[in-house]
C-alpha cells in the first residue's frame, strides 16, 4: 500500500522533468567531428547574434561531437543533424548513399567543394624533440612509438593514413613501397584511439608516445591548452590538405522547417567573420584575404590534395579504408 | 525460537578460522591494501581534482546549463526506469518464487541477460531495431517518433540494463520466504491484491528497497549502452556519466572532476543506504529461514 503514492510521484517528476526542457524557438543540431568542439562554440555564439541581429529570431545551436565516421553512422541511423561539419567528404557521402538525406552532388552546393576551412595534418612531439622526429620516415624507425587514431572511426586518422602514403609511395617509389612504410608505421602504434581528441589525451595528458600524428589545428590548440613550452609542432617535408566539408542534411531540415536559418548558417562559415572564427581556432581559412592576414600562424609545408593524389576520397576509401583495403591487410598480418 | 540444537561432533574438527594469526592478518592487509589502491584513493582523488581549482570553479561546472540538463535527463532516465523494473521485478520474482510453470528457467536466463551481455551491445540492439536503417526505422520516422538519438531510446537502454537488480534480489528472498503464508491468507479468504500487499509485499520490503537502490545506482552511472543511443547532443542527450566524457575530452578537467565528483557522491549515498538496509534485509530472511525450520 505504502508504495503507491511513491511510485506516482516519481512517474510525475519525470513527467515534470521532460516537459520542462522543451522549448519554443528554433534549434539547429550541428553534427560534427572531435577536434572542432572550440571552433564551433565561438562561432555558434558569433552565428546565434548575427542571426537574431538580421531575422530578430533567437536560434539556439546544439553540438554533437565524436569521430567523423562514427557521427556520420548515427546520422545514417537517424541522428536529427540539421547540419553536419564532418572530418571527410566521405563520411557525407555515405550519409548520401546509405540513408539517401542529402542529393549526391551536395559537395556542389557551397564554394570550395562545401569547405569553409581547410587544415592539413603535422607531427607533434615531446618538448626539445628528444628523438629527433623531422619527417615522415623518422615514425617509420624502430623504437619509435606513434600515436595516432584509427582511420576505421576517425576522419583524422585517414588524413594521417593517406599523408603517411603519399610521403612514402614518393620516396620510394611505388604504392608498395608505400604500403610497406605505413606498415612500418602502424607497427609502432601502441594505442588506436576511436577518435582524433582521445588520441590527443593519451599523447598529452596520459604521456605516452614520442610523436602524434595531428591534425594541424590540434597540435596548436593542444599546446595552447595544455603544454605552452611542453610539446613542438613539426612540419613534415609534404603533407595532405585536409579539407572538412559540411553541408545541410535536406531530409531533416525540410521536415523541421529550419532551412533558411541552416543554410544561412553554413554560409556564415565563409563570411569574413566565419573565416576569422577558424582562423583564431587554427584552421586555415579559405577566404583569400583572411588568410593572407593570418598566414604567418601556420607553417609552410608542401600541400597536395586527395583529388590530385589519390582520384579522391571514393577512390581512397575504396582502396584504402573499405573492408579488406590496405588498412585490413597492415593489421592482420 | 530456534531449531533444535545440532549434536556436537567430538574429537578434532577443523574450522575456517583455525588458520594460524599471520595467515589471517597477511589476508586482511592484503584486502584493505587493495581496497585502499582502487577504490578510496580513486575516490579521494575526484573530489580532490574536483575542488582543486576553488569551489567557484566546482559551483559553476555544476549548475553549467548542460550540467544541469545533464543531471535533469539522468534524474528523468531513473525516475521512469526504476519504477518500470521495480514492478517487473516484483512481479517476475512472485511468479518465479511462488509458482511453479513451465519455462521457468527460461524465465530466470532472460532476467539475468543484461548482466552477461556487454552494454554497448545492448545499445547497438536499440539501433538496429529503432535506428532509421533499423526494422521499425521507416515507419517512426514517417509518424514522426524519435526513440534513440532522443530521451526514450536513453530510458530503453537504461531500462535494458537494470532490469536484473530488482527481481534477481527478491528471487532468493521470496523463496526462502516459501509459500507459507500466502497460502492461511488464501484459507483466510483473502483475494490476490490483498495477498500480495498484506503478506507478500510486507515480507519483501527491505529486499525490495535494497534492489532499488542498486537499480537506481545502475540507471544513473550507465555510460556504455547509453552511449551508443544517445548521439552525444549537449543539453539534450546527455547523461551526467556522458557530460563527464565530454568535460574531460574538451580539456576541463576540472569542471569533469566536479560533475563525476556528483556520481560518486551518488555512490556514497547508495553505500550509505545499502548498508542500512542490508542489515534490516538480513533479518527479514533469518525471520524467514526461522520461520520456515520451526
Amino acid at each position: 500500500m505504502k508504495l503507491k503514492p511513491w511510485l506516482t510521484t516519481g512517474l510525475l517528476i519525470g513527467g515534470l522533468l521532460t516537459g520542462g526542457s522543451a522549448s519554443a524557438d528554433r534549434t539547429l543540431l550541428n553534427v560534427s567531428y572531435d577536434p572542432t568542439r572550440e571552433l564551433y562554440q565561438e562561432f555558434n555564439a558569433a552565428f546565434v547574434k548575427h542571426w537574431e541581429t538580421k531575422t530578430g529570431e533567437k536560434v539556439a545551436i546544439k553540438q554533437s561531437h565524436g569521430g567523423s565516421g562514427k557521427q556520420a553512422r548515427s546520422v545514417i541511423d537517424g541522428l536529427d543533424a540539421d547540419v553536419v561539419t564532418l572530418a571527410l567528404a566521405n563520411d557525407i557521402n555515405e550519409i548520401a548513399e546509405k540513408a539517401k538525406l542529402i542529393p549526391g552532388d551536395w559537395q556542389k552546393r557551397l564554394p570550395h567543394n562545401g569547405t569553409p576551412y581547410t587544415s592539413t595534418i603535422v607531427l607533434l612531439v615531446r618538448k626539445g624533440n628528444p628523438k629527433n622526429i623531422k619527417d615522415w620516415n623518422d615514425l617509420a624507425r624502430p623504437g619509435i612509438s606513434v600515436i595516432t587514431p584509427n582511420p576505421k572511426t576517425s576522419g583524422g586518422a585517414r588524413w594521417n593514413y593517406l599523408a603517411a602514403w603519399e610521403y612514402g609511395k614518393r620516396s620510394y617509389g611505388n604504392d608498395a613501397k608505400a604500403k610497406e612504410f605505413v606498415a612500418r608505421i602502424y607497427r609502432n602504434v601502441p594505442v588506436l584511439d576511436s577518435g582524433a581528441r582521445g588520441s590527443t589525451t593519451t599523447f598529452v595528458e596520459r604521456g605516452i608516445g614520442d610523436v602524434f600524428i595531428s591534425w594541424e589545428n590540434e597540435a596548436f590548440l593542444a599546446i595552447k591548452e595544455l603544454g605552452v613550452g611542453k610539446f613542438e609542432i613539426v612540419a613534415p617535408s609534404i603533407s595532405i590538405l585536409a579539407e572538412p566539408p559540411v553541408t545541410v542534411i535536406d531530409k531533416v531540415i525540410d521536415r523541421k522547417g529550419t532551412r533558411d536559418v541552416a543554410e544561412a548558417y553554413l554560409t556564415y562559415l565563409y563570411s569574413e567573420q566565419g573565416q576569422e572564427i577558424a582562423a583564431r581556432n587554427f584552421y586555415r581559412p579559405t577566404d583569400s584575404k583572411v588568410a593572407a592576414k593570418y598566414a604567418d600562424r601556420f607553417p609552410a609545408i608542401k600541400l597536395f590534395k586527395i583529388d590530385d593524389t589519390f582520384g579522391g576520397w571514393k577512390n581512397a576509401h575504396k582502396l584504402h579504408f573499405a573492408d579488406g583495403g590496405t588498412f585490413d591487410q597492415i593489421y592482420q598480418q | 525460537m530456534s531449531a533444535t540444537a545440532l549434536p556436537i561432533p567430538t574429537g578434532k574438527r577443523r574450522v575456517a578460522t583455525d588458520e594460524p594469526g599471520w595467515v589471517r592478518w597477511v589476508l586482511i592487509g592484503l584486502a584493505l591494501a587493495f581496497l585502499a589502491l582502487f577504490l578510496f584513493i580513486p575516490l579521494i582523488l575526484v573530489f580532490y581534482e574536483a575542488l582543486k581549482k576553488g569551489v567557484d570553479v566546482y559551483v559553476a561546472a555544476i549548475t553549467e546549463p548542460d550540467a544541469v540538463a545533464a543531471i535533469e535527463l539522468t534524474l528523468t532516465a531513473a525516475a521512469i526506469a526504476v519504477p518500470l523494473n521495480l514492478i517487473f521485478g516484483v512481479a517476475a520474482a512472485w511468479a518465479i518464487a511462488k509458482f511453479e510453470f513451465r519455462g521457468k528457467s527460461l524465465l530466470i536466463t532472460l532476467i539475468d541477460l543484461p548482466f552477461s551481455v556487454s552494454p554497448v551491445v545492448a545499445g547497438l540492439i536499440y539501433v538496429l531495431i529503432f535506428g532509421l536503417q533499423g526494422w521499425l526505422g521507416p515507419w517512426l520516422a514517417e509518424n514522426d517518433i524519435k526513440i534513440i538519438f532522443a530521451i526514450p531510446g536513453i530510458v530503453l537502454a537504461t531500462i535494458f540494463v537494470t532490469v536484473p537488480f530488482i527481481a534477481r534480489e527478491l528471487i532468493p528472498l521470496m523463496q526462502a520466504q516459501g509459500t507459507e503464508e500466502e497460502e492461511a491468507a488464501v484459507v483466510l479468504g483473502a483475494n490476490g491484491w490483498q495477498i500480495f500487499f498484506r503478506v507478500t509485499l510486507p515480507n519483501i520490503k527491505w529486499g525490495l528497497l535494497y534492489g532499488v537502490i542498486l537499480c537506481n545506482a545502475r540507471a544513473m552511472g550507465e555510460f556504455g549502452a547509453v552511449s551508443v543511443v544517445s548521439g552525444h547532443i549537449r543539453g539534450s542527450t546527455n547523461t551526467l556519466p556522458l557530460h563527464v566524457e565530454i568535460l574531460y575530452n574538451e580539456y576541463n578537467f576540472a569542471a569533469a572532476f566536479a560533475v563525476a565528483s556528483l556520481l560518486a557522491l551518488l555512490a556514497l549515498v547508495t553505500l550509505a543506504l545499502k548498508a542500512f538496509v542490508e542489515s534490516r534485509n538480513k533479518q527479514q530472511t533469518e525471520n524467514a529461514n526461522e520461520h520456515r525450520s520451526t
